[in-house]
C-alpha cells in the first residue's frame, strides 16, 4: 500500500521521534511511506477552541495534501488529530467551506487512520516483531478511546512486544487533563487531573507511560518531568519500531 | 397567560438575568479555585461519584439491548422536540378534559407569580416539595419565602441542603458534597425537634428526617412538584424517585401545583417504557427506581381535589431555535454524565453557578440564559469547562453528543466576543500553518527556544498564557531537527533504506 505519513503539526515539531517510528515501521511492514510536504496541521486546536473558521484553511490545506487517490491511506501517531480529520473537518467544511471542499475532507477524513488501528485493522498484524526491555504501563487516551473507538489494539500490539514488561495503569480510562487549551484556561482543574494520573501511574512501578498521542503525552510527562519522578513518557510507535538489532533513539523523556 | 413562545417574531427571550439560578457569580476557573482547595469535598465528591459510577456500570452491562434503548430514547426526544408546540397543545388540552388547569409561563417570574398566586389564594403559609430541577432554575423557594410562604423540601438531600443553607451541587443527590458527619450537625443545628443524641449512622439520619417529615404531610394542603415525564397523548404526569416523600406529597394535599419545562414531553404512554429502562440504571445504578409516580388531572374521591400545571419555558424556545444546541434540550437529568466527568469529580457542582452542573450543565445553562448577557459574563465560561474527553456521551442514556456541543458554543461564543489576544494568536497559527513554507519558516523560529531549556533541555517558566502550563509541568525544549528536516537528511534517508531492506528480507 502507499501510505502517506501525516506527522500532525505537534510531531513535526517537537516530537519527531514517534514520526521517525511510524515511518520506520510502516516500512518496514512492506509498506511504501509517503510524505507529502505540503502537509501541517489538523486544525483540532482551533475547532475545539471555538475558531472554526480559522480552521478553514487547515481543513483545505489538509484536503489538499491527502485527497488524492494515489494515496491509499493515511496514518498519523495521534488518535486526537485522527479524531479531529475524521470527525470535525466534515462540520468546518460544512459550516464555512464549499460542497467541493465538504466532498474533499471527507475523503481524505475516510482513508485516514489511527496508528494503531491501522496495524491492527488494515494490516492484520499484532507481532510487529518489537523489542522493548522496559518496565511499561500504558495509557488509553480519551479521543482514541471514545472518538476512534480503538479499544484494546495497542494493548494487543504491546502484549506482542519481546522483554515488554507490560503494566495495568489503575483508573486507566480517565482523562490526563490535557485537553488542549483546557490545560491553560482550567489549568488548575487541568493540573488536579494530571496529579491523579501521575499518582496511579508511579503507582505501578513503570519506568515509562505509552501513549499513542505525543500531546497527551507531552502533558503526563510535563507533570511526571516537573516532579522529577524519573517515570519517562514514549509513544506506542517508538516502542513498536524498536526491535533488538535497532533499539530506536532514546524515548522522549525529560526525566 | 402568554404563550408568545409559539410563533414569537424574532428570537425567543432567554431566561431573565435576576431571577433563578442559572448564572453564577464569577466565570469557572476563579469558582473552581475555590472548590479545588476544598479537601473534605475533594474526598466526599471521589468517593461518591466513584462508587455510582461502578454501580451504573454494573447495571448497564446487564441489559444486552442497552445501545439500542439509548437509541431509541434519544430517538423519542428528538421527535418530540421537532414538534413540541404540536405536542404542547394536544398535551394542554388532554390535561384540561381531565380537570385539571394548564397554566403556561413565559419565564420564571412568570411561574413563580403563578405559582405564589395559587398558594396565597389558598391561604396556606407552608408548602410541600418535591425534589425538583424546575423549581430550582426559577427560585421558586426563595420567591415563597419573600412572599410569606415556607416550602419545605421533602427529598431528604435537598433537605439536608436546605437546612443547610447551601446550594445543591448535583442534579440527583443535591448534597453529594456533604458527608455523615456533615449531615448530623446540620440536623442537629437546624432541624425542629431533632433527638440532642442523634449519631451519624445513615440510618438514624433517615428515621430522624422521617420523624420531621410525618408531621409536615399530615398538615400540609399545598405541595409543588416538578415532573419526569409528560405525556403529550393523556396529559398523564410522572414523577420518579426514590424515598417515597414524592409520592406522599403528589396524594396527600389538597392542591397540588406541578412545574415542568415543556421539554419533558414525549408523544405517547408506550413511550415511557424506553425512559423507565434508561432512568434508574443511568441515575442510580438501579434496575428499577423504588417509587414511579403518574396521574392524570383529578380523581374524585382519590388524591388533590386540585391540580395545576405550570408549562415552563425560561430559554427554552431559545434553546430549540439552535438547530444544534437543541439536543440539549433530549436530557432527562439522570445525571450520568456529571458521575463520570473527571472536572466536576474534582471542583464539584456549586463551581458551575447554576442549576444544572457538570458536563450537562456547561451547555444547557448557557444556551437557557445566555452567554453575552453581561459583559464577562460567566456563563460563558462554562463550554470551555471541559477537556472534551468525551466520557459524557458515551454514558448519556438519550445519546447527546455534549463534547460536540460544548466546541459548538465555543464557536458561538468566540463569534460574538469582540476580537481579543487569544483570537489575534489562533489567526497568526492559522496563517503560519496554511501554508507549509510559512509553517517551516515558524517552526525555525520556535527552534529559538531552545535557548528557554536549562542544560537539561527542560523548560520550567514560560510567559503568559503559557506560563499556565508551566506552573505545573515542564516542556521538552524543541528539537535540533523537526521531522521533515529529519526525512530530507541523510540519515533520514538511510534510516528509510535500512527498514526498505529488512522489509524485502523479512527481517523484522
Ligand atoms: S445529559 Fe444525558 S447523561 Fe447528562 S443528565 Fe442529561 S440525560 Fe443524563
Amino acid at each position: 500500500m502507499r501510505v502517506a505519513l501525516f506527522a500532525t503539526c505537534l510531531g513535526d515539531s517537537l516530537f519527531p521521534e514517534a514520526v521517525k517510528a511510524t515511518a520506520i515501521l510502516l516500512t518496514r511492514l512492506g509498506q511504501e511511506v509517503v510524505f507529502p510536504p505540503g502537509q501541517t496541521c489538523c486544525g483540532q486546536m482551533h475547532v475545539n477552541t471555538g475558531y472554526q473558521a480559522d480552521a478553514l484553511p487547515l481543513v483545505r490545506n489538509y484536503a489538499a495534501d491527502f485527497a488524492d487517490e494515489s494515496i491509499d491511506a493515511v496514518v498519523a501517531p495521534s488518535g486526537s488529530c485522527v479524531g479531529s480529520v475524521r470527525h470535525q473537518h466534515g462540520t468546518v467544511a460544512e459550516h464555512h467551506g464549499t460542497p467541493a471542499l465538504r466532498e474533499r475532507a471527507g475523503r481524505a477524513g475516510g482513508k485516514t487512520y489511527e496508528l494503531a488501528e491501522f496495524l491492527v485493522d488494515v494490516l492484520g498484524v499484532t507481532d510487529v516483531g518489537a523489542y522493548f526491555p522496559h518496565r511499561v504501563t500504558y495509557h488509553p487516551t480519551c479521543h482514541s478511546l471514545r472518538m476512534l473507538r480503538v479499544g484494546d489494539k495497542p494493548l494487543r500490539l504491546l502484549r506482542q512486544v519481546r522483554a515488554l514488561d507490560l503494566v495495568t495503569l489503575p483508573e486507566a480510562e480517565q482523562c490526563c487533563g490535557f485537553g488542549g487549551t483546557f490545560a491553560l484556561k482550567n489549568s488548575e482543574t487541568s493540573t488536579a487531573m494530571l496529579a491523579d494520573k501521575m499518582r496511579n501511574i508511579t503507582a505501578t512501578d513503570a519506568e515509562f507511560c505509552c501513549a499513542g498521542d505525543s500531546s497527551c503525552l507531552m502533558h503526563i510527562g510535563g507533570g511526571l518531568s516537573r516532579l522529577r519522578t524519573g517515570v519517562g513518557t514514549v509513544h506506542l510507535a517508538q516502542i513498536l519500531a524498536s526491535t533488538e538489532q535497532h533499539v530506536l533513539a532514546e524515548p522522549e523523556v525529560i526525566v | 397567560m402568554s404563550r408568545a413562545f409559539l410563533g414569537l417574531p424574532g428570537p425567543p427571550p432567554r431566561a431573565p438575568r435576576d431571577t433563578g439560578y442559572l448564572r453564577g457569580q464569577r466565570p469557572f476557573p476563579s469558582a473552581a479555585h475555590a472548590a479545588l482547595e476544598d479537601s473534605q469535598q475533594r474526598r466526599n465528591l471521589g468517593k461518591a461519584t466513584g462508587t455510582i459510577r461502578d454501580k451504573r456500570a454494573r447495571m448497564v452491562e446487564e441489559v444486552p439491548d442497552w445501545e439500542r434503548l439509548r437509541s431509541a430514547g434519544a430517538a423519542i426526544k428528538a421527535d418530540a422536540l421537532a414538534r413540541l408546540p404540536e405536542l404542547l397543545e394536544r398535551f394542554e388540552s388532554a390535561v384540561t378534559e381531565r380537570g385539571g388547569v394548564v397554566h403556561w409561563a413565559r419565564d420564571a417570574v412568570e411561574a413563580n407569580e403563578i405559582v405564589t398566586r395559587l398558594v396565597a389564594d389558598r391561604g396556606a403559609d407552608e408548602v410541600l416539595k418535591v425534589k425538583s430541577m424546575a423549581t430550582q432554575e426559577i427560585g421558586l423557594n426563595e420567591h415563597l419565602a419573600a412572599e410569606g410562604i415556607s416550602a419545605v423540601e421533602t427529598d431528604l438531600a435537598e433537605l439536608i441542603v436546605q437546612l443547610g443553607g447551601d446550594r445543591p451541587s448535583h442534579i440527583l443527590v443535591p448534597a453529594i458534597h456533604r458527608n455523615r458527619a456533615e449531615i448530623r450537625d446540620i440536623f442537629l443545628r437546624e432541624m425542629p425537634g431533632v433527638d440532642p443524641d442523634l449519631d451519624d449512622d445513615p440510618r438514624s439520619l433517615a428515621e430522624q428526617a422521617r420523624k420531621y417529615l410525618r408531621a409536615k404531610f399530615m398538615d400540609a394542603r399545598v405541595a409543588v412538584s416538578g415532573a419526569n415525564f409528560g405525556i403529550a397523548d393523556t396529559g398523564t404526569l410522572s414523577v420518579v424517585e426514590s424515598e417515597g416523600n414524592g409520592r406522599m406529597c403528589l396524594t396527600m394535599p389538597e392542591t397540588l401545583v406541578t412545574v415542568m419545562g415543556i421539554e419533558k414531553l414525549v408523544p405517547s404512554f408506550a413511550d415511557l417504557e424506553v425512559f423507565l429502562q434508561l432512568l434508574p440504571r443511568s441515575s442510580t445504578g438501579e434496575r428499577m427506581n423504588p417509587y414511579t409516580s403518574m396521574w392524570t388531572g383529578v380523581t374524585a374521591g382519590d388524591g388533590p381535589r386540585e391540580f395545576h400545571l405550570v408549562l415552563l419555558d425560561n430559554g427554552r424556545s431559545a434553546t430549540l431555535a439552535d438547530g444544534v444546541g437543541r439536543e440539549a434540550l433530549r436530557c432527562i437529568r439522570c445525571s450520568a454524565c456529571l458521575n463520570v466527568c473527571p472536572v466536576y469529580e474534582r471542583t464539584g457542582g456549586k463551581a458551575y453557578g447554576s442549576t444544572y452542573p457538570g458536563p450537562i450543565g456547561a451547555v444547557l445553562t448557557p444556551q437557557l440564559a445566555g452567554m453575552h448577557e453581561t459583559r464577562d459574563d460567566p456563563n460563558a465560561s462554562l463550554p470551555y469547562a471541559s477537556s472534551l474527553c468525551g466520557a459524557c456521551y458515551d454514558v448519556c442514556p438519550v445519546k447527546i453528543d455534549i463534547p460536540s456541543l460544548l466546541v459548538e458554543l465555543r464557536h458561538q461564543h468566540v463569534e460574538r466576543s469582540r476580537y481579543t489576544a487569544e483570537a489575534a494568536m489562533m489567526r497568526a497559527a492559522s496563517l503560519a500553518m496554511s501554508s507549509a513554507t510559512r509553517f517551516t519558516k515558524a517552526q525555525r523560529a520556535s527552534r529559538l527556544g531552545r535557548v528557554l531549556g536549562g542544560s537539561d533541555g527542560r523548560i520550567t517558566a514560560l510567559p503568559p498564557p503559557f506560563a499556565a502550563w508551566t506552573s505545573a509541568r515542564d516542556l521538552p525544549v524543541p528539537p535540533r531537527e523537526t521531522f521533515r528536516e529529519w526525512w530530507e537528511s541523510e540519515q533520514g534517508r538511510a534510516a528509510m533504506a535500512r527498514a526498505r531492506r529488512e522489509a524485502e528480507r523479512g527481517e523484522w
